[in-house]
């Protein structure tokens, strides 16, 4: 391969990883510090990432809008729409145990497939999304390299957003509730509310996470993101690098994607009649490596480091 | 001769800070022994340990000159030792049969006498023999739960708090009960909120505080103490 | 008219599917306390497994049934014993994980085994009777045969629940796991029994599905969250609300295509899923929340 071949493949590896390292932070919000076992990813996803694209593609006879918008818009639309989403699932779960939400929450994503597949008027159905731009088009700033500088500096500020909100007495009755329920009850915490507050901030961040998806991607269809690998390898991520840990969260995100890419590389090798049955051993790698995580070291390979902000009793 | 029961030195807790803090408690194959002191003092704690559902981190539990320290509830049963927990000691959505024979499930052969026996002890247990458990009033699932722990034929009966929430009529009935089955050779040790009348059929009485022993004595000579008095027989 | 009862037939018969998948995430559920998110996978393999049997053999289409279900029981106590034993001890909820893991495994497997085309027990169309007394309504012998089946596997799941000493102390254990213990009743025989019902269940599942319709390596993960609606509708930890759950999701969903598109049949089940959190996240039957 070329000089320019490897570089271009590493700044879109590095993309995808970015992308992935914010949807492992909004699980993180979700699962990390609260417990809420959310495997509907996809569907906050799917969301954010049509919402941009709708909002910010030319005018199109086939399906609703595009409205044109620039780049910013289109994200904020991404956000607001997921965080929609987000409240309506979290106010039905959020009173349940966790295994509900788990069903519920492949349920939303099953839903959002289906609706995105059959609604041809709203997201032109099977056909897809074509020509999402990235920003500044027809600029010199229009490269992936830019993008992926773009890309870099929302999972630097989602980071930041999160670490804050960990360390901040809000993520403390967070962490709290997480360890034990019936005492944060006791101290008088509305568990229910603060668990929303958590989900629906995660399902902000995944939105935001399918908004820069749409714009590096430059395309959108139903099957586009493979909606239950995405979701699996998002896991993966945030459970390797050590769940309730943000670093870890994201160092998983690129050492899974790393893993997944490497996968794909050696599947690569196998010849095209056999593609199919690659793509089948690169999941049940990923899996296989899941089950010996959860069972070797569940903590993760970076355990969550509460900050000391506890006055620990001795 | 040895002792049905002797617990030496008992630590142990939940995972936390120990709770038990040097427990001693003796059972004699005939006897009743109560189990006194205030709420959280460890009291149902002793018993689990006692029972082997939690780690016993230091000390020893001796059941017929045999060591059973830590060893698992299932061995329990099997040696004749039966447990009725403080709450939740019947299976709700089984019958009252059905219940019966949960409590012997490791035992072989026909269950028949066991269940005759239970029932001439409960009559009504016998009536109600197709309810389920959980339909059942409060002292109706007691007299379950202490059918299910007999139907072992066990040596020592362990009861946490056999009559909490029982009206007065129903607690006299079942310290009746309790001093039948210990008629029959059993030996008996429970937790009691009810101290006065407990320790009035009582051989012996333990008062249990933070985890350890405050007072060992006769059930009479611990009624009579002025100290257990204004602990806890509301002076 | 007609065209209700012929629905209300489908429904039946997807609601028996349903229904032998629901009672085994409702007793996983009861006893080990977690959604076994791998139990549409156990369905798909179950059916490829049969697929693989009755091609060896020579025999006709039924024959995947028994090989399905001997397989799977099999199969899901070995998976249990080499994965699920090994973290039962932490919280239930790495279970879950551990269950979407191991969905996405089966289904890998059986995609590099038996490949991702649409296969067929049979080849040639089964002609179904007109029945003329019912307005001519078509019943195909096969849909009959699904639903008696079904009606004897749950037969004999509530015989062996409320008839044997094992069943019972399983339902003993799903009631109160630590009475069941502090009363000597072995719990890792009943979990290991529990494997083998919940494994044969979906292994049945999985072929009515393939007779019903084709195999296909995502038919199991397809259904699995009416699967959940039904567990859940029954109330979840209920063997038996699992069948009412069952057969009320199934006919919804048929039903559902004389008013919305085909597609949206999914969305019937979660809709009514989602119905019974709001309103009575305890099942129609009692269960545990
Ligand atoms: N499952 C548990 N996990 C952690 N701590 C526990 C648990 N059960 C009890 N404790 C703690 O152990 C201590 C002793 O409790 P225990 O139930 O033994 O008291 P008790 O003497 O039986 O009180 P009561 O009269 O209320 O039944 C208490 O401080 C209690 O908070
Ligand atoms: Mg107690």
């Amino acid at each position: 391969m070329e000089l320019s071949g490897i570089a271009s493949y590493l700044i879109s590896f590095l993309t995808f990883a970015g992308v992935y390292a914010v949807l492992a932070l909004g699980l993180n919000m979700q699962w990390g510090f609260t417990g809420q076992f959310n495997i509907g990813i996809a569907g906050f996803f799917a969301v954010g990432a049509y919402t941009s694209a709708i909002l910010t593609t030319p005018s199109s006879p086939a399906y609703l809008g595009g409205f044109g918008m620039p780049f910013l818009v289109g994200l904020a639309g991404a956000v607001i729409a997921s965080t929609l989403l987000g409240l309506v699932v979290g106010l039905i779960t959020a009173r349940l145990r966790t295994d509900y939400l788990a069903i519920a929450s492949i349920g939303i994503a099953e839903m959002v497939r289906l609706f995105v597949k059959n609604e041809d008027w709203l997201t032109n159905g099977v056909r897809g999304i074509a020509g999402i731009e990235r920003p500044f088009a027809d600029t010199v700033l229009d490269s992936p390299f830019v993008y992926l500088v773009i890309v870099a500096l929302f999972v630097a500020g989602v980071y930041f957003l999160v670490e804050r909100a960990y360390a901040s007495p809000w993520g403390r009755v967070l962490r709290a509730i997480r360890e034990n329920e019936p005492a944060t009850a006791a101290a008088g915490k509305s568990i229910a509310g603060f668990r929303l507050q958590a989900f629906v901030l995660g399902s902000a961040i995944m939105g935001l996470g399918g908004g820069l998806y749409a714009h590096f991607f430059g395309f959108l269809s139903p099957e586009a993101f493979m909606p239950l690998y995405g979701t699996f390898l998002v896991w993966v991520m945030l459970i390797a690098g050590g769940s309730g840990n943000n670093r870890g969260a994201i160092l998983g995100a690129v050492l899974v994607w790393g893993v997944w890419s490497g996968t794909e590389l050696l599947t690569g090798l196998l010849p095209t009649e056999h593609a199919t049955q690659g793509a089948a051993l690169r999941v049940l790698l990923i899996g296989v490596l899941l089950q010996v995580i959860l069972v070797t070291r569940p903590e993760g390979v970076f355990p969550e480091k509460p900050p000391k902000l506890i006055t620990r009793k001795r | 001769m040895s002792s049905l029961l002797e617990a030496k030195g008992l630590y142990g807790g939940y995972g936390g800070a120990d709770i038990l803090q040097g427990t001693n408690l003796r059972v004699e194959a005939d006897e009743i022994v109560v189990i006194v002191g205030p709420n959280g003092a460890g009291k149902s704690t002793a018993m689990k340990a006692v029972f082997g559902l939690l780690r016993i981190r230091e000390g020893e539990v001796r059941y017929r000159n045999e060591t059973i320290t830590n060893a698992k509830p299932e061995q329990m049963v099997r040696r004749g030792i039966a447990y009725v927990p403080q709450e939740k000691n019947v299976f709700p959505s089984l019958t009252v049969r059905e219940n019966l024979e949960m409590g012997a499930y490791l035992m072989k052969g026909d269950l028949s006498q066991r269940l005759d026996k239970v029932y001439t002890l409960f009559p009504k247990l016998a009536e109600r023999r197709r309810q389920q458990a959980g339909l059942m009033s409060g002292g109706e699932r007691q007299m379950v739960a202490m059918g299910r722990a007999l139907m072992i034929d066990p040596q020592l009966l362990m009861l946490d708090e056999p009559t909490a929430g029982l009206s007065p009529l129903l607690i006299d009935e079942t310290f009746e009960r309790i001093q039948e089955i210990n008629a029959q050779g059993i030996g008996v040790l429970m937790v009691e909120q009810n101290a006065k009348q407990a320790l009035a059929i009582a051989n012996r009485g333990y008062v249990l505080a933070t985890g350890s022993n405050r007072h060992e004595d006769t059930g009479p000579n611990l009624l009579a103490n002025p100290e257990v008095a204004e602990m806890f027989l509301g002076g | 008219m007609t065209d209700i009862l012929q629905l209300l037939i489908y429904g039946l018969v997807l609601g028996s599917v349903l229904t032998m998948g629901a009672i085994g995430v409702s007793m996983i559920f009861g006893i080990l306390r977690f959604a076994h998110f791998a139990h549409g996978d156990f369905m798909t393999l179950g059916a490829y497994l049969g697929l693989s049997f009755i091609s060896a053999f020579g025999l006709s289409s039924w024959w995947a049934l028994p090989a399905a279900m001997v397989g799977m029981a099999v199969i899901a106590v070995f998976i249990d014993q080499v994965l699920y034993r090994r973290i039962r001890r932490t919280q239930p909820v790495i279970l879950l994980i551990a269950s979407f893991g191991m969905a996405l495994i089966l289904r890998s497997l059986v995609q590099l085994i038996w490949g991702s085309d649409n296969q067929t027990y049979t080849s040639g169309i089964q002609f179904p009777w007109q029945l003329d007394w019912l307005g001519g309504m078509r019943l195909k012998p096969d849909h009959l045969w699904i639903m008696l089946i079904s009606l004897g596997l749950v037969a004999g799941v509530h015989l062996f629940l409320t008839r044997t000493r094992l069943g019972k102390a399983m339902r003993a254990m799903s009631d109160n796991m630590d009475l069941a213990l502090i009363s000597g009743i072995p719990a890792e025989r009943v979990i290991m029994v529990t494997w083998v019902i919940g494994g044969a269940l979906a292994g049945a599942a999985g072929v009515f599905l393939g007779i019903d319709t084709r195999l296909h390596p995502v038919m199991g993960w397809t259904t699995l969250l009416p699967v959940f609606a039904a567990a859940i509708l029954g109330g979840i930890g209920r063997p038996y609300g699992a069948i009412a759950g069952g057969m009320i999701i199934g006919v919804s969903m048929e039903m559902s295509t004389l008013l919305i598109p085909a597609a949206y049949k999914p969305a019937v089940a979660f809709a009514i899923m989602v119905g019974m959190l709001i309103l009575r996240p305890q099942g129609i039957f009692k269960g545990t929340v």
